[in-house]
């Protein structure tokens, strides 16, 4: 019985290769045909049927697929909420959503207002919360005041840093360690270690110069990756590893770090996706992080659109922006990018240039009144003489 | 330090292969096309890099879709 069915899954399969179907539309139909236990002529005639309705519902050319993708997301657009709101997201990371996410993906804004990561780990290390701690502790920036009080010593030109032993030890970082990088960063001064303190002597007797160390040594980042502010970790429910969620983004440096899962890593900065990853990559971050910010105002989009719109960001290769400076911008026709924005700029530098319209496109022909090139107006009749009908 | 890891290995990075000349060739006539018309992607592109692309030669990308289950598409590397 077993190695029948067997057998009915290959004709199955080899039935369904004989067509150009979706490898998602023959997962369904196979499963199909498996419950109904179909015989190889039935399944034939389902297939093709299957085959018959599958290219009736295949866009047509010449459909206006840009308009159908503007209209379907900017009719729900106009439901999300205006203002700039914050939402504490996963483990109390304050996460930019809505409208305001929306226009940040489509412009490709290289610093996105809140810019976040999720770091998943290798196995051996996210099961357990000490050594996902460990992680944290590496990848989150550590300033000097963290661990340690500053003093200034006006008199003697010097700043004294009275480290906290109990933080070092949190931090791994040892007193030797911080005064190594203290002496790397900072210029004109001599480093001593006496006792349990790190004093650092100006060389001149500036107090300007006193004042620039101090601001120096704030600024001074002893561990860590400076851009990532904030790490938490947090048990995912689902999966039962431990997950690092970071307020701040450098996916580069993140994958590199030891115990960090370089493959699953992922930032909320589309444009440090396509450095890092590439163009493939960033087209995926596009629809991925639109599609959950509608989902998450509640709004249901079809994610065929939100493909078009990141096919047509990343066409050229390079994450173009939807907008005066990118796709639009772009266009070849004066008029269609007048339409858009700065309309006197832009068709006062086109009179200087004494470029010329071809009117070729839509948008251009709609303006000076002609029937477009789309739909039923892309096609022709033409008459072939001496032919039978 | 780390192991290696292969750019394409990451979840957000689908499949490139690096066509032949010949495949290259049946691709377009296939679609119908001349090779400009491709979408693009750039040589110093991470992936492209790692795969040794060079401009003028075509990259197959076989991305996983949620509405297709798996979809080709081709590049030009400029």
């Amino acid at each position: 019985m077993k190695k029948a069915n067997l057998e009915v899954i290959v004709v199955y399969e080899e039935l369904l290769n004989e067509y150009p179907l979706p490898s998602s539309v023959k997962e369904e139909i196979k499963k199909e045909l498996e419950r109904i236990n179909a015989n190889e002529d039935i399944a034939r005639k389902v297939v093709e049927r299957c085959y018959q309705v599958y290219l009736t519902n295949l866009m047509e050319p010449g459909e206006a697929a840009g308009i159908v993708a503007a209209q379907s997301i900017g009719e729900p657009g106009t439901q999300m909420t205006m203002r700039t709101f914050h939402y504490a997201g996963v483990a109390e990371i304050d996460v930019t959503l809505g409208l305001p996410r929306l226009i940040e993906i489509l412009d490709v804004r290289k610093n996105p207002s809140t810019p976040m990561m999720t770091i998943k780990l290798l196995p051996e290390y996210a099961q357990d919360r000490d050594k996902a701690t460990e992680i944290a502790n590496k990848i989150e920036a550590t300033y000097i005041l963290d661990l340690a009080d500053l003093a200034t010593d006006i008199r003697r030109m010097r700043i004294i840093i009275s480290p906290d032993e109990k933080a070092m030890k949190n931090k791994g970082i040892t007193l030797e360690e911080i005064k190594k990088k203290v002496e790397k960063s900072l210029k004109n001064v001599e480093v001593e270690l006496v006792e349990d303190k790190i004093v650092v002597q100006v060389t001149e007797p500036s107090y300007k110069l006193l004042m620039d160390t101090l601001d120096k040594l704030k600024k001074l980042v002893l561990t860590g990756i400076k851009e990532i502010r904030r790490v938490i970790v947090r048990k995912d429910e689902q999966s039962g590893e431990y997950v690092l969620y970071t307020e701040g983004s450098n996916l580069r440096k993140v994958m590199k770090v030891k115990g960090v899962d370089a493959r699953r890593t992922v930032t909320n900065n589309i444009y440090e996706i396509y450095e890092v990853l590439g163009i493939e990559a960033a087209r995926n971050a596009v629809i991925r992080e639109a599609i959950s910010t509608l989902e998450e105002q509640g709004l249901e989009v079809n994610i065929r659109h939100i493909m078009l719109v990141a096919d047509v960001m990343t066409a050229d290769g390079e994450l173009r922006q939807i907008g005066r400076h990118g796709v639009a911008g772009e266009k070849q026709s004066i008029l269609a990018r007048a339409a858009f924005e700065m309309t006197v700029n832009n068709l006062l530098e086109a009179a200087v240039r004494g470029d010329v319209d071809m009117l070729k496109g839509i948008t251009e022909n709609i303006i000076v009144g002609q029937p477009i090139k789309l739909g039923t107006g892309d096609v022709e009749l033409v008459l072939k003489f001496g032919s039978k009908f | 330090m780390m192991t290696k890891f292969r750019l394409q290995d990451h979840i957000l990075v689908p499949e490139h292969i690096l066509l032949s000349e010949e495949e290259a060739e049946e691709v377009l006539k296939t679609l119908g096309i001349k090779k400009e018309m491709l979408p693009k992607i750039r040589a110093d592109d991470p992936v492209a890099k790692e795969i040794g692309a060079k401009p003028g030669q075509i990259v197959k990308i076989i991305r996983k879709s949620p509405t297709a289950g798996k979809s080709i598409a081709y590049r030009l590397v400029i």
